[in-house]
């Protein structure tokens, strides 16, 4: 990373408690103007709690958190107009107005120039695909269109840093990839810096070139997708579907048993790239059952976590 | 177009896609209406003189433009910025570059449009055609009645939106609600006119802010308040609209402050 880029971010010794509860714990890090970083963590780690205090939407307990070089509780009105949110649960559409409105109302918010606002609503809805939607009311959308429009919403005063907290959650796999690969092309041109939680590893490895795993409220990693695997192993998964139920495979070389279903019919063993190959495995096994079908998952976000919480002490 | 008027006319279209609700509002006002006004002249039919100054046409005045401004005014309050405090949703308003008061308020004057020209008109013709009304007494008394139509707007908007507010500090404001609005609803002048309150009472009134909502509009439109008069009333209404813009203002402040939003 280069040192010349201004930090668009930047938290030191950030602190949020709930009454007992320490849901930010003396975070620091510095995002630079142009990065794509990926906030990951299991469910309560703090990710959102973290994003409220970037936003200006929650004070912090202590320490210090800067987004765009401004508080953003003091400054917020500064900060809105620079950067851009989506919260996939909640909604920044007028829910019983037609689409355009909703553009409309917030081009005049952001006091963007007509033609400004003309030509960039016409470029988003293009590049999302919103035209048939304009006119329907936003509560008619299907989820996935929803939140092609937040996304669109949130970028429509082409801010510097755009945050997104889990979008897309529930999106099937073809809106994944649609909204995936606008982002990318949105960087690509604009060069605006993104800061994504998801619990979608395809996410991350499709958006980002550094990961911050948070875990309770604490840093636990800062670096690339590449270090991350690294430092936790590149662990597949290798789902087995045997012929005839079989005792739990629990000393296959170089793999640990993750589960066992059906008495053994469905087994998923986990295994490190750098240490066995799946050619190894699947002749092992074939060697005490009959194999039938097989897939091969690639490491998800909760299980590098979760290994990375374990290799820190933390089961 | 300007933030404001963008979100004015925002409010007006979310508000008139419930047309069956803008219908049926209308019907009962006129119902009501139709009731309020027999009942008041039947009271100064048996006393036989003028009460409190309320000639006959005066008082079917009084009537109709309080059925008319029911819906325009904004007397029973709202919910919406109050659900949104407890949903955490308000923090999306906070993410806007605007005052959210300011954005709320916008809204509400769109509101406070749809329903005057689909409630209100509709009361204020029915009422003329099927009684012997008083009306303004001219061009002044309309204009300044409509400058004080939106003042009126104003100040209620500006009291529900600072007791919506109180979501912030307290999980259940119902009943602090349903206070505000018995109390506004007694004190507004919509069931009997202040002046016709006893005396403890009337001084009660004209200590609040509540004849601001809708007595101090009707006296300018049914012409019981002229001339030089008018200014005096509407200096009271613009004293409400600015002292509870303030308060929610600070309110406002202090409630962001505390602000633990729930969820995702
Ligand atoms: N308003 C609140 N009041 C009390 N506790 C809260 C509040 N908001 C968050 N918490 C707690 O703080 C912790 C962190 O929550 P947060 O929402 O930041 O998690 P997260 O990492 O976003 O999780 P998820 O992946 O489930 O969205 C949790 O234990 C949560 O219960
Ligand atoms: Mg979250």
């Amino acid at each position: 990373m280069s040192t010349t880029n201004p930090a668009i971010i930047e938290t030191r010794e950030l602190v949020r408690d709930f009454k007992k509860l320490r849901a930010v714990d003396r975070m620091t890090f510095t995002i630079e103007a142009g990065e794509a970083v990926g906030y990951i963590g299991a469910n309560g780690a703090g990710k959102s709690t973290t994003i409220k205090m970037l936003t200006g939407i929650l004070k912090p307990t202590s320490g210090l958190v800067r987004t765009c070089g401004l508080d953003p509780m003091s400054r917020r009105i500064e900060v809105a107009r620079r950067v851009g949110v989506v919260f996939g649960q909640r909604s920044q559409l007028w829910w019983d107005l037609p689409l355009r409105d909703s553009f409309e109302i917030l081009a005049a918010i952001h006091r963007l120039q007509p033609e400004r606002a003309t030509a960039r609503t016409a470029a988003l809805v293009e590049q999302l695909e919103m035209g048939p939607q304009l006119g329907t009311p936003v509560r008619s959308l299907s989820l996935g269109q929803r939140m092609r429009a937040e996304i669109a919403a949130a970028l429509l005063h082409s801010p510097e840093l755009l945050v997104l907290d889990e979008p897309t959650i529930g999106l099937d796999v073809l809106s994944k990839q649609r909204l995936r690969e606008f982002l990318v092309a949105e960087r690509r041109e604009r060069g605006t810096t993104l800061l994504l939680t998801t619990h979608d590893m395809g996410d991350i490895e499709r958006l980002c070139d550094r990961v911050l795993v948070v875990d309770r409220g604490r840093l636990a990693f800062d670096g690339t997708l590449t270090g991350l695997a690294g430092t936790v192993g590149a662990r597949r998964l290798l789902v087995l579907d045997l012929a005839v139920p079989t005792p739990a495979l629990v000393d296959v070389p170089g793999t640990q048993l993750v589960d066992s279903e059906s008495d053994g019919l469905r087994q998923r063993l986990a295994f490190d790239a750098e240490t066995t190959t799946a050619a190894a495995v699947l002749a092992h096994v074939s060697g005490r059952a009959e194999v039938r079908d097989l897939t091969i998952e690639e490491p998800d976000i909760e299980d590098v976590v979760r290994r990375l919480y374990a290799a820190s002490g933390r089961a | 177009m300007t933030p404001f008027w963008i979100l004015t006319r925002a409010g007006f279209r979310r508000h008139s896609t419930y047309r069956l609700a803008l219908l049926a509002g209308m019907t009962t006002n006129s119902v009501f209406g139709v009731i309020r006004a027999l009942l008041l002249l039947a009271a100064l039919a048996s006393a036989g003189s003028d009460i409190g100054g309320y000639d006959a046409p005066t008082a079917v005045a009084f009537v109709w433009w309080g059925q008319a401004l029911l819906g325009t005014v904004n007397l029973w309050g709202f919910q919406e910025v109050k659900d949104r405090v407890r949903t955490g949703d308000i923090a999306i308003d906070f993410l806007r570059p605007v005052n959210p008061q300011l954005a709320y308020l916008a809204g509400d004057l769109g509101r406070a449009g749809i329903n005057l020209v689909g409630r209100g008109a509709p009361a204020i013709l029915l009422g003329g055609l099927l009684f012997d009304m008083a009306w303004p007494p001219g061009a002044a008394s309309w204009v300044s009645g409509a400058v004080s139509v939106v003042l009126a707007v104003v100040v209620a908007f500006s009291g529900n939106f600072t007791v919506n507010l109180l979501a912030f500090w307290l999980v259940e404001i119902r009943g602090i609600y349903l206070m505000w609005m018995i109390t506004g609803g007694l004190l507004c002048g919509l069931y009997l006119p202040v002046p016709w309150f006893p005396n403890w009472l009337r001084t009660i009134a004209e200590w609040s802010p509540f004849p601001s909502m809708l007595q101090i509009p009707i006296d300018i439109l049914a012409g019981r308040v002229v001339g030089a008069e008018i200014i005096a009333t509407m200096a009271t209404q613009v004293f409400w609209a600015t002292a509870l813009l303030v308060l929610g203002q600070v309110v406002l402040r202090a409630g962001r402050r505390r602000l633990e939003v729930q969820g995702g």
